[in-house]
């Protein structure tokens, strides 16, 4: 399929694609068992160029925005979906900066975070607040010129290895949802520390822990946007980052069906190649189908954020994210069945695949939530329709 | 100054095929890449930048001899963050074996500039002979180190490095400039950037052709070269072993005897 990338895109592509081949392959399954964070493949990933690729150019990145983002995050997961999540969860956390940061917030966040020096941490969720973020319990309160943090935000991806978080807190708590502002920290803030690290079924390179705020002074200069507007940059920032979610989906996909089709090519059964069997066929056939109308729809989903910026993309984000995951959990489960029995070992890629997959249809809003979100799209926009 | 680095473009393949006819290389449907010992010359040229570029004014410099194609290489070296390239490309350089090449490549040197250090990868992997590095050394009169695997000082007018043996190491004061050839232990290769991608795509590469250096033409291409490749093949594969287990001990001592008296060893 002919996506009409320009030639920086190609080159993009050809050097996530050079890093995953060279750097990652060797080791991922080394930070599968061991949990332990890349750092040397970030270290990697920031000499690539490739962390500031959706950072405008005056904040020393590379372009314009979220379709670069997917095509690198896709491409690197191809190889491995956890060791990419530490650059497409940076940009979870950088959204809100880029949506509603002030010129000097931007000046003094966005160029060490293109640059890949710093990565960044999203933090929104909350144990009892997950797809019903209003629940939050985190409070700012002001005193003087400072905000004084208090409470536990949990399964935040980057935790403890980046330097910089965009967290949400309560500023009015007596407002519920419009009481939500959010603010950038820094790591080393007096009492502001990290919790246990979570031992997670896939994705398992990357680190999930909790975040505790114990008396934070956070200064009044951090707060993002209005105080209030925090729900609303955070609906921003996630209509932003769902398709980097759905370009780990995909990427995983693309994966495991590479593998799959290899595999089948090579495993012989019955005297002949699996590949030569229609069972295998159309098991292949429909897998590659999926794929490519998962790309086709996500790739067209960020052209439009990038064409249209400003313009809430609810809708189309959650399709694009929606799709593609339930398309990388269907198609990762297929190529483990295509192995048969050496599918399921540890020795091969596809079960890895398979748990990394999963991921991808629970966070930044799960399956259901995405179905939520697309319906009520279609309510609006019908109730707005002149009869 | 100038740090220069020599690269060879080879056929991207450990298994070489060789034409039983011609006795050349097939390189059709063979992808071309820098000489995998190249990548670490390039890697020392650049890191030797960065350490001696509060001191000196560097500009780094990659050159090659080869078909018009082997831009691509000079591409993928500005890639990772070389200067500037040069390719010595011409009709009347083909053929040219390693005398030949290096004294090419030495006239075509002799147009560069002032340089502190040439660089080479130890070998190329295709020839396999080690030789061009020091010809160059040869031509230019200029001291060589070769096998180097550490660069542990360098400066303006001297250089200390250590040269891989096969027991341990010696430690090699030179005077500059020299030529130094490098082995895989002397780093980690970088991979390109992005950002060094697009420069290397738009670069300028100044090409250079038997016109544009001080050269005897006889001296050049086939026709200067001493060298004559009497014969080319392939190895013969080797056959498998025998294996005999621990009941067959007598029919793998019979089969050890029978063998060597064959072969006329007893």
């Amino acid at each position: 399929m002919n996506y009409f990338l320009t030639e920086e895109q190609e080159m993009m592509i050809d050097l996530a694609r050079q890093i995953a081949q060279e750097k990652i392959k060797p080791v991922r399954e080394h930070y599968d068992e061991t949990e332990e964070f890349p750092w040397p493949l970030i270290e990697d990933l920031a000499k690539s160029d490739l962390c500031g690729v959706y950072i405008p150019e005056e904040y020393g990145g590379l372009g314009d925005g979220v379709f670069n983002l997917v095509l690198v995050v896709e491409e690197l997961c191809k190889v491995d979906g956890g060791i990419a999540l530490a650059l497409a969860a940076s940009a979870l956390g950088t959204f809100p900066i880029l949506i509603a940061g002030t010129e000097e917030q931007k000046k003094k966040y966005l160029p060490s975070i293109a640059s890949g020096k710093k990565l960044v941490a999203f933090g929104l969720t909350e144990a009892d607040a997950g797809s019903d973020a209003t629940a939050m319990k985190t409070t700012a309160i002001k005193e003087g010129d400072h905000y004084i943090l208090n409470g536990t935000k949990c399964f935040i991806t980057n935790a403890g290895e980046a330097e910089i978080y965009t967290v949400f807190a309560n500023t009015n708590p007596s407002r519920g949802a419009r009481g939500i502002s959010c603010f950038i920290l820094e790591k080393g803030m007096p009492g502001f520390d990290f919790g246990k690290k979570e031992k997670k079924m896939g994705i398992r390179a990357s680190s999930t822990r909790e975040l505790i705020f114990n008396n934070v002074k956070v200064p009044k200069e951090n707060l993002i946007g209005k105080e209030g507007r925090g729900l609303i940059i955070a609906q921003g920032t996630l209509d932003a980052s769902r398709p980097g979610v759905a370009a780990q989906g995909l990427g995983i996909a693309a994966g495991a069906l590479e593998e799959a089709v290899a595999y089948a090519r090579g495993r012989v059964q019955f005297g002949q190649p699996i590949s030569s069997f229609q069972a295998i066929q159309h098991m292949m056939a429909d897998m590659a189908t999926e794929i490519e109308a998962a790309r086709c729809l996500l790739y067209q989903t960020a052209r439009t954020m990038d064409a249209n910026p400003g313009k809430r993309t609810t809708k189309e984000s959650a399709m694009a994210k929606l799709y593609c995951s339930e398309v990388a959990m269907r198609v990762t489960t297929d190529a483990v069945q295509i192995y048969g029995g050496y599918g399921y070992m540890r020795e091969y890629p596809v079960e890895k695949m398979m748990r990394d997959a999963k991921i991808t249809t629970l966070y930044e809003g799960t399956s259901q939530i995405q179905r939520n979100e697309i319906a009520l799209s279609l309510i609006k926009e019908s109730a707005s329709k002149k009869k | 100054m100038k740090i220069i680095v020599c690269i060879k473009q080879v056929p991207n393949t450990t298994d070489v095929r060789i034409n039983p006819e011609t006795n050349t290389l097939i390189r059709e449907g063979v992808e071309s890449i820098i000489n995998p010992f190249d990548m670490y010359a390039i890697e020392e040229a650049i890191r030797l930048k960065e350490r001696l570029q509060e001191t000196v004014e560097i500009q780094t410099l990659v050159i090659t001899m080869g078909p018009p194609q082997a831009e691509s290489a000079l591409r993928e070296a500005l890639s990772m963050g070389i200067d500037e390239a040069v390719l010595v490309s011409d009709r009347a350089f083909a053929g040219s074996d390693t005398w030949a090449t290096s004294y090419t490549l030495t006239e075509a040197i002799k147009t560069l500039g002032d340089y502190l250090v040439i660089l080479f990868g130890k070998q190329a992997s295709d020839g396999d002979t080690a030789q061009v590095g020091p010809g160059v050394a040869a031509h230019l009169d200029i001291p060589q180190i070769t096998f180097v695997r550490k660069i542990e000082k360098m400066e303006k007018d001297c250089i200390v490095a250590e040269r891989l043996m096969e027991y341990g190491y010696d430690v090699i004061s030179s005077p500059l400039p020299a030529v130094i050839t490098v082995v895989k232990e002397i780093n980690e290769p970088r991979l390109p950037s992005l950002r060094g991608k697009m420069r290397a795509k738009k670069a300028e590469i100044k090409k250079i052709t038997s016109d544009d250096i001080n050269v005897e033409k006889k001296l050049l291409g086939l026709d200067g070269s001493p060298t004559i490749v009497k014969k080319i093949f392939s190895p013969p594969k080797k056959e498998p072993g025998r294996i005999f287990q621990e009941h067959e001990l007598e029919d793998g001592l019979d089969f050890i005897v029978k063998t060597i008296r064959e072969q006329n060893i007893i």
